[in-house]
């Protein structure tokens, strides 16, 4: 950034600028009004890109900041639906069944984190990824507590006394548990343990020599992840209203990754980004199916190709993501016309390899 | 009696299944201790080599065994051109970012391979198909699943002689142990690793060719690289005996399951092997610890 640091104070504070305080309070003035202008359809999309935000602010601590790839979070996601289900089908007020549902999911990355985070991070991808079929199967087969196939009703739930049923009502509450989870990364990410993590993403071995315990952070680290990740299944749930266990399987699991890969690794404002994206581009399709050449509007498989093609090209050409691009058309704007092209040129780092040896 | 039977049966049907499993495990094996790149597309490469396979025995009408060629030739043809085209770009980029960049291949290659040869199930006919081997006492199993086992025995000493004895693998051993030594020796690395990536995609068409007799080509078969990952991590990631192992394990285990415990089991043997492994052996069977110098 442009200004310099003098004090370690400002290496803490949560708004680096004034004015960016002020944009967001912006921002999140024009989010609360969008209910009383927008309609209901648009109330609905919005909530949908808030609960995936949330579930990729969650993703983007374990893969953004701690380096480690999960690709079974849509188990958790799953796991968070249906605790929130459940318990409010069993009658658990909503206020308690939220953070329980969350807490239930954290509970579960901690059981298949303790083994797993001791290996190199490809075993926890490996791990998650079947820990992410166990799960759906379970919820599958598991029919006198999910339902099976029949689906399970998310009954609706009262804060405050006010019933939720409209979706707006899912609309403020994603946004509250959206801010909250931002403030709450956030100040992760100044503690100690965001430190930690950080330190774990950018080398384990100096990080381990600097007396950071791996397991204990990267454990830390993903029951965090899953708990925020289960926050955002409760929500879910709110918003799709009836479970069916096949909503939870490897797809979402990438697409939940594709959020914090293509927003862009290392920015919770990325995690954003990538979430908008993948949570309206199903929309996208949807409107220019008829419209594309050849038929490929009609493909079966369409989407699953598209997150395919769309994280194999960020990975390739622009691993910052759009957070990335965001940054460097901001640095162009304000350097024109004296822009550099090796200003981002991307360092390959050869030494580093993960293979113990 | 019976018993004894039927679980020798289970046993070699299994081990049958497991073979395949233990051929793929083996695809990521060989990519993973040359090049440091998981390839969570290992299961789509079998699937194209099915589809090639069906393309030259069924649409082209070729020979079976000409056809097992030819299939065996495209799919490595492929498996050298991803890696000079895609991967060799991500040398450099941390781990997960090769990962992700295979999952997103792997969803590549089956909208394609749907395009191209359609979502239908295909077949076509092998000498190996509905042929029963009876083998005495009451033992009978099917030709298919025995081709599988005899034909994994083969694709093993073939790879055995080729990394053992050629100039070739001996210089893939090298390149695998020290990028740099390897290079500075004058080996071709890069052109090594994508030979590796062939090597791998050709075993995979062999897996594919085999699986035919007993199970439909169709655009999802890939899924069996989920069950191949429980064989290479039982066998301890980086061991290539280690992953046949596995595969072989991990394929009487599920039919054990299947037959005795109740139903769905079968599915979840795989991950749950998985899972235990990591729990209780993370370094697999044959898996050395090796700590980091810095």
């Amino acid at each position: 950034m442009s200004q310099l640091k003098t004090d370690y104070a400002q290496d803490l504070v949560l708004a680096r600028k004034p004015s960016s305080l002020a944009w967001y309070g912006l921002l999140l003035a024009i989010l609360l009004l969008i209910p009383h202008t927008l309609s209901e359809f648009y109330v609905g999309e919005m909530s949908f890109v808030f609960i995936y935000a949330i579930a990729g602010v969650g993703l983007m601590l374990l893969t953004g900041y701690t380096g480690l790839v999960s690709l079974g979070h849509a188990a958790f996601l799953g796991i968070g639906a249906y605790a929130n289900a459940i318990l409010l089908a069993k009658g658990v007020p909503f206020a308690l069944s939220l953070p329980a549902a969350g807490l239930i999911a954290a509970f579960a990355g901690v059981v298949i984190g303790i083994p797993t985070l001791r290996m190199s991070g490809l075993y926890l991808a490996i791990a998650t990824l079947a820990f992410g079929s166990i799960v759906g199967l379970v919820a599958e087969k598991w029919d006198s507590l999910t339902g099976g196939f029949d689906g399970f009703p998310v009954p609706h739930p009262s804060v405050l006394g006010l019933v939720i049923t409209a979706p707006t009502g899912v609309y403020y509450l994603a946004l509250g548990v959206l801010v909250l989870v931002v403030l709450v990364a956030m100040n992760i990410l100044r503690s100690p343990l965001g430190r930690a993590m950080v330190a774990i993403r950018d080398s384990e071995i100096s990080a381990q020599s600097m007396g950071i315990n791996l397991a204990l952070y990267k454990t830390v680290a993903f029951a965090i992840s899953a708990g925020i990740t289960g926050l955002a299944g409760a929500l879910f749930a709110l918003y799709v209203r009836h479970l069916a266990p096949d909503s939870f399987g490897v797809l979402l699991s990438i697409q939940l990754v594709t959020i914090v890969f293509i927003g862009g690794l290392g920015s919770l404002q990325g995690a954003i980004f990538g979430a908008i994206f993948v949570a309206q581009l199903p929309q996208v399709i949807a409107i220019v199916r008829d419209d594309l050449p050849f038929g490929i509007g009609r493909m079966p498989g369409l989407e699953p190709s598209l997150f395919g093609l769309i994280l194999v090209l960020v990975i390739m050409f622009e691993p910052a993501g759009i957070h990335g691009r965001w940054l460097k058309l901001k640095r162009w704007c304000r350097e024109f016309p004296l822009h550099r092209r090796a200003a981002f040129r991307r360092q390959k780092t050869y030494a580093k390899t993960d293979r113990l040896r | 009696m019976d018993d004894v039977v039927r679980l020798l049966q289970l046993a070699i049907n299994g081990a049958a299944a497991g073979c395949i499993y233990g051929m793929v495990a083996l695809g990521f094996v060989l990519i993973y201790k040359a090049t440091e790149m998981v390839n969570f597309a290992q299961g789509e490469l079998m699937m194209l080599g099915a589809f090639f396979a069906y393309t030259f025995v069924s649409i082209l009408g070729f020979n079976y065994w000409v056809g097992f060629v030819l299939a065996i030739f495209a799919t490595a043809a492929f498996g050298y051109l991803l890696d000079a085209i895609v991967l060799r770009r991500v040398i450099g980029q941390p781990q997960f970012a090769v990962v992700m960049l295979t999952l997103g291949l792997a969803f590549i290659f089956r909208a394609v391979a749907g395009a191209i040869w359609g979502y239908d199930a295909v077949g076509f006919t092998t000498p190996f198909t509905n042929k029963i081997a009876n083998l005495g006492g009451g033992l009978v199993l099917g030709q298919d699943n025995l081709s599988i086992i005899v034909g994994t025995v083969i694709l093993c000493a073939v790879l055995y002689l080729f990394f053992s004895r050629t100039r070739l693998g001996i210089a893939m051993q090298a390149s695998s142990q020290n990028q740099l030594a390897a290079y500075y020796m004058g080996i071709p690395v890069r052109t090594v690793f994508s030979l590796i990536w062939a090597i791998s995609a050709g075993v995979a068409a062999v897996a594919a060719m085999l699986l035919v007799p007993v199970q439909m080509i169709d655009v999802n078969m890939g899924i069996v690289g989920l069950k191949a990952f429980g064989a290479a991590v039982l066998g301890g990631f980086g061991s290539i005996p280690g992953a046949l192992v596995g595969g072989i394990v991990i394929g009487v285990v599920e039919q054990m399951a299947g037959y005795y415990l109740p139903a769905g089991s079968m599915e979840l043997t795989s991950n749950v092997v998985l899972l235990a492994v990591l729990i209780l052996r993370p370094q697999g069977l044959f898996g050395q610890v090796i700590r980091k110098r810095v």
